[in-house]
């Protein structure tokens, strides 16, 4: 058995420990939680030496499913992406947790909350090292099982259970595009391995790749928040913010992007998928964006700047530049996770406090949170030298070169519009002037140090990871070139002259998008009241999301419920109830009237005899 | 005047059959012993005689055998029957010997009929030719009649008794006037040369009475509709051990017949019978299960069950070829561990002194008797074809092999059934664990050998349950030899 089975493994211990004895080991819960993650940060840096050289292996733990032609294993691959997939869930993985001690302090589910982030550690780590679609899609299942049951871990807030509702819903949609889309690999290829399928996709038809190449991306807009199955992921903000740090931007949402850079063979068969892939991508990253500029609570601004972001990755895959999508998808999740785990350092210093307009002036109260999320927040606006800058550079720099002009155009907007809505958040909750009660004011804290130690190693890593992996060369990036067995390096790198131009032209879209926030919100004092309240019809169409959610529910929740509630108690109470309860008494009184034939006389016996006699042979003859 | 020419005699085929009645003798003669001695040991040898005939028949696994002119054929597919039937003799005998003498009818008779009868199924199930074949359903049939009235001082067992004889006489009467005139139209009783003479000439009037009034014969041993009349009554006034045997072992032997007959004789008319069964099919099914629904009596409904369970094994003849008859061997096979179990709790059952058969007598019996009454439940789901039980799988490979001949209505009405017979299974069900007892509460009547038969049907719908593919493997390759 290979060491990598040992990552998934521990957290599911750890999550069966915390399931079955939460009730006695209640608040010393995360004793047993954070240790599981952590073995599985090591174990996951162990398996990491073994790929370091860019190998991979396949490990088999045990035959699944074998009926007739088709078989299924329980089998793990594991090839630089799948490292860099296992240390970023891990690692972050393990912060969240160890942030969780602090910020569920208290909490009557204590326990029941580790249980959950356990298992979800679980699902994750397999879905990510998963060898086969089918073992991929039940663990794709999994983690959104998890994410389902940690919004709704609130169960007595309506909300949050409605939230979980809705995000396992819209989640189903696009699963079951997924489903289908494993199916038709199925029958086409007749294996669900990745070795075999990726060797297999070159024979497909075209049309046959496209076809399977989008049900699979409808899969991966549902759990990855991509246009039109976005809704979910703003509402799934109702779960505790560490969960929203982790599944919500870190690592589930990411699953997407994941699955789709994984199946770029057969995405690559196809060419209209990948046009596709560009276009959503990139239509969600300015949506999302837009919508993002406007929000009045601080964890739906996150939420639809992490929808944009995770747009800006599928826009990378569309563009073909996999390995920058997936640099991205590392890069957010430090400075992602980073803000969701500031602002739940700032909602938990305010005492549950969310909206941006009770804020202002944290910076003097919560010295640490303060200097952290301004770093997160640096490195998502993309300032020169921080992680987000190299990623986004990267990707602006592929749909550049790709003579992908407007794509490039739309990307650089949003990139304007990222950097006026980081700065809003951080100008609006820590540098303005305090807007709260004087009471709420008077209870401001920072943090224990349990919860600002992750913060500190998240904004070091945002820091650091772009100087690490991510500075452009003749030959791609540092991480480009590790992942260069996964993805093929294609072309040689562009002319230097064009690269410096673009850098310093997204160094000057940031630099105007900061300074707009800054004079907007800023240089002047700011009154509450202005905020989140919609002056024009643009503005209230950006503060209701498009009004997306209305139009759902105008034209897909109302008519389903209509039609569901008159089959429950028209059709089926009426129709088919009345229908199964008529046979059943029929049959009864039919059994009921054969007991009188059978009279007990010998006599009537041996005619019905003879007369089935007559009749067999008389059938015989007439034939 | 061609002359008579000896056939050389060969016993090696008939092995197995002169064990069980070399046991029956056997037991006549312990019997007549002036020395008293307790009737156990008659029943232990009646067991160690089919148990040698079960490892004979297990020995000759693959080696085909013929013997007196082809008029037995010992193969593969005999075997499997013959492994059903001493699967259905033995169970029947450990649930006998208690119940036997609890009821005060132990007699030597009691083991030597038993035994001689299984000789008759053992038999009927290797006929290669229709003398051998009405020579050991007599065989059979002369020693349930006897055995259905073993209860001489109780009514019910002599009425019960009386009219299967004379019903099973009046069947036997047309079996014998349909061999005869197949022996008209053919000139041969040998089933290989029925076939060869039939060949072109399928609808010659003589062989097609001949044929009907066959499965009429037929009909009645396999209680099909509408010669199933004689089932609930005898059933119900049998002793339940006796039950078991004509339920379980008696249906085997008439089945395997039939699957020879209707696949080497009358392979020339198949489009002729698969069309008659068709429609007996349907309606054995329906009657069983809709008739099963009405009755309050267990063992009645046990009987009208057994009805239901011939008519989804016809819809496995009906389906033809390997995978059908194989799926009809195999249904056999669950069928009877199943059958043999639930009759087997019933002869365990006791209420006030006497045998509990009203479906009322089984209320709260989860409570008093947990095991038994688990067992019992565990039995009716496996009739009703639940996974993963025995009956699952066995009705799982006969709809599957009729779906795939393209009878997909005959399927359709079969799965109907199928769930209309959950409704009278489950009843049981719900009397043992959801009401409460009136009256004077079921007892168990203890008794080892009926435990053992009880584990060893349990074990057996539990295994062929989980792991199926082997036994249905050696069930379609019995059957192979004769479909061709």
């Amino acid at each position: 058995m290979s060491t990598v089975w040992f990552i998934p493994t521990l957290p599911l211990a750890g999550a069966l420990v915390n399931i079955l004895l939460g009730d006695r080991i209640g608040r010393r819960a995360h004793w047993v939680a954070v240790p599981t993650v952590a073995g599985s940060f090591l174990a996951a840096c162990a398996v990491f030496t073994r790929a370091w050289d860019g190998g991979s292996f396949t490990s088999r733990l045990f035959p699944w499913i074998v009926a007739g032609r088709f078989e299924a294993w329980v089998v793990a691959f594991v090839d630089p992406l799948t490292c860099v997939m296992l240390l970023v869930v891990t690692g972050v993985g393990a912060l969240i947790h160890l942030y969780s001690v602090g910020y569920m302090h208290g909490d009557p589910g204590y326990a029941r909350y580790f249980a959950y982030l356990n298992l979800f550690v679980f699902s994750m780590t397999m879905l990510v090292i998963a060898g086969d679609f089918l073992l991929l899609y039940v663990f794709w299942e999994a983690v959104g099982l998890c994410s389902y049951l940690l919004i709704g871990f609130w169960y007595t807030r309506p909300a949050a259970t409605q939230a979980g509702k809705k995000a396992f819903i819209v989640n189903r949609v696009g699963d079951f595009g997924f489903g289908l889309g494993v199916m038709w690999l199925w029958t086409v290829l007749g294996t669900l391995e990745y070795g075999a399928v990726f060797k297999g996709a070159e024979t497909l038809a075209p049309a046959t790749a496209t076809g399977i190449a989008l049900l699979l991306f409808m899969g991966a807009c549902g759990k990855s928040a991509q246009l039109p199955l976005h809704t979910w992921l703003p509402d799934a903000m109702e779960g505790p913010t560490p969960v929203s740090a982790l599944i919500h931007a870190a690592t589930m949402v990411t699953a997407g992007v994941y699955m789709v850079a994984r199946s770029h063979a057969l995405f690559e068969r196809s060419g209209t998928a990948l046009e596709v892939v560009l276009w959503v991508g990139t239509a969600t990253a300015l949506f999302a964006a837009t919508v993002g500029l406007v929000q009045p609570d601080i964890k739906r601004v996150l939420a639809y700047s992490t929808v944009s972001q995770l747009g800006y990755m599928f826009a990378a895959i569309g563009l073909g530049a996999y390995a920058a999508a997936i640099f991205h998808l590392v890069t957010h999740a430090f400075f992602k996770a980073l803000l969701f785990l500031g602002a739940g350092s700032v909602i938990h210093g305010l005492g549950g406090e969310q909206d941006l307009r009770k804020m202002g002036g944290l910076s003097s109260r919560m010295m640490t949170t303060t200097i952290t999320t301004t770093v997160g927040g640096l490195g998502l606006a993309g300032v020169p030298g921080l992680a987000g800058f190299f990623s986004k550079d990267e990707i602006l720099a592929a749909a550049f070169h790709s003579g992908h002009l407007v794509v490039w155009g739309l990307l650089l907007l949003g990139a304007f519009l990222t950097a006026f809505y980081t700065s809003r958040l951080l100008f609006l909750a820590f540098y303005s002037d305090p807007r709260m009660s004087r009471e709420a004011a008077h209870h401001v804290h920072e943090s224990p140090s349990v919860m600002t130690l992750p913060l500190w190693v998240l904004a070091v890593l945002t820091v650091v990871a772009g100087l690490a992996v991510g500075i452009p060369s003749e030959r791609g990036t540092r991480l480009a070139r590790f992942l260069e067995p996964v993805f093929p390096l294609h072309g040689e790198s562009p002319d230097g002259s064009i690269a410096y131009t673009l850098l310093i032209l997204s160094v000057i879209v940031v630099a105007a998008g900061f300074a707009v926030a800054w004079f907007v919100y800023l240089a002047s004092p700011v009154r509450a009241d202005t905020i989140g309240r919609p002056r024009t019809a643009f503005g209230a169409l950006l503060l209701n999301a498009y009004y997306v959610d209305r139009l759902y529910d105008a034209i897909i929740v109302r008519p389903l419920f209509g039609l569901a509630t008159f089959l429950a108690e028209r059709f089926d109470l009426g129709g088919i109830d009345r229908a199964v309860n008529g046979l059943g008494a029929a049959v009864v009184g039919w059994a009921a009237a054969t007991r009188r034939l059978q009279t007990g006389y010998v006599v009537n016996y041996a005619l019905t005899m003879l007369a089935g006699a007559v009749l067999v042979v008389a059938f015989l003859l007439s034939r | 005047m061609t002359d008579l020419v000896m056939p050389p005699v060969l016993l090696g085929p008939l092995l197995p059959t002169l064990l069980v009645l070399g046991a029956g003798a056997l037991v006549l003669l312990l019997d007549l012993s002036p020395r008293p001695q307790g009737k156990e040991v008659l029943g232990a040898v009646a067991l160690a005689g089919i148990v040698g005939a079960l490892l004979a028949t297990l020995a000759r696994w693959g080696k085909s055998g013929r013997a007196f002119h082809d008029m037995v054929v010992l193969d593969n597919f005999a075997l499997f029957v013959n492994v059903v039937i001493c699967y259905a003799a033995a169970l029947s005998l450990l649930l006998s010997v208690d119940y036997v003498r609890r009821s005060r009818a132990e007699s030597g008779e009691y083991y030597a009929l038993v035994l001689f009868t299984t000789a008759g199924m053992m038999l009927l199930a290797a006929a290669g030719d229709l003398v051998v074949l009405f020579l050991a359903l007599e065989l059979m049939s002369l020693s349930l009649y006897v055995l259905a009235g073993l209860f001489t001082q109780a009514l019910a067992s002599s009425e019960a008794s009386m009219k299967y004889f004379i019903l099973g006489a009046f069947a036997s009467s047309f079996m014998l006037y349909g061999i005869a005139l197949t022996y008209g139209a053919t000139g041969t009783t040998n089933l290989d040369r029925i076939a060869a003479a039939v060949a072109g000439r399928s609808h010659d009037p003589l062989f097609v009475i001949g044929m009907g009034l066959l499965l009429v014969g037929f009909g009645f041993k396999t209680s099909s509709v509408p010669f199933h009349m004689w089932v609930p009554d005898v059933y119900q006034g049998a002793p339940t051990c006796v039950t078991a045997l004509i339920a379980t072992g008696s249906k085997a032997a008439a089945f395997g017949a039939l699957i020879r007959v209707l696949t080497v004789a009358l392979r020339g008319a198949q489009p002729d019978w698969t069309a008659l069964l068709w429609i007996v099919a349907v309606l054995t099914m329906t009657v069983g299960n809709v008739a099963a629904i009405a009755q309050s009596n267990l063992k009645r409904m046990l009987a009208y069950s057994s009805i239901a369970h011939a008519g989804y094994m016809l819809v496995g003849l009906v389906a033809g070829g390997m995978s059908g008859g194989g799926s009809v061997l195999f249904y056999l096979l669950t069928y009877t561990f199943t059958t043999a179990g639930a009759f087997g709790v019933v002869t365990l059952c006791e209420r006030a002194r006497a045998e509990a058969v009203e479906v009322g007598d089984y209320a709260g019996l989860a409570e008093r008797h947990p095991v038994l009454a688990a067992a019992l439940a565990l039995f009716l789901l496996s009739l009703i074809g639940v996974p993963p039980l025995a009956g699952f799988v066995g009705k799982f490979y006969v709809f599957g092999a009729a779906v795939r001949a393209g009878y997909l209505w005959l399927t359709v009405v079969a799965v109907l059934n199928s769930a209309l017979a959950a409704y009278y299974y489950l009843r049981v069900v719900v009397y043992m664990y959801m009401r409460q007892p009136e009256g004077a509460p079921v007892t168990y009547a203890p008794s080892l050998a009926g435990a053992l038969a009880l584990v060893v049907a349990l074990v057996g719908i539990v295994a062929l349950g989980v792991v199926p593919a082997p036994f249905v493997d050696l069930a379609q390759a019995a059957v192979a030899p004769l479909v061709r």
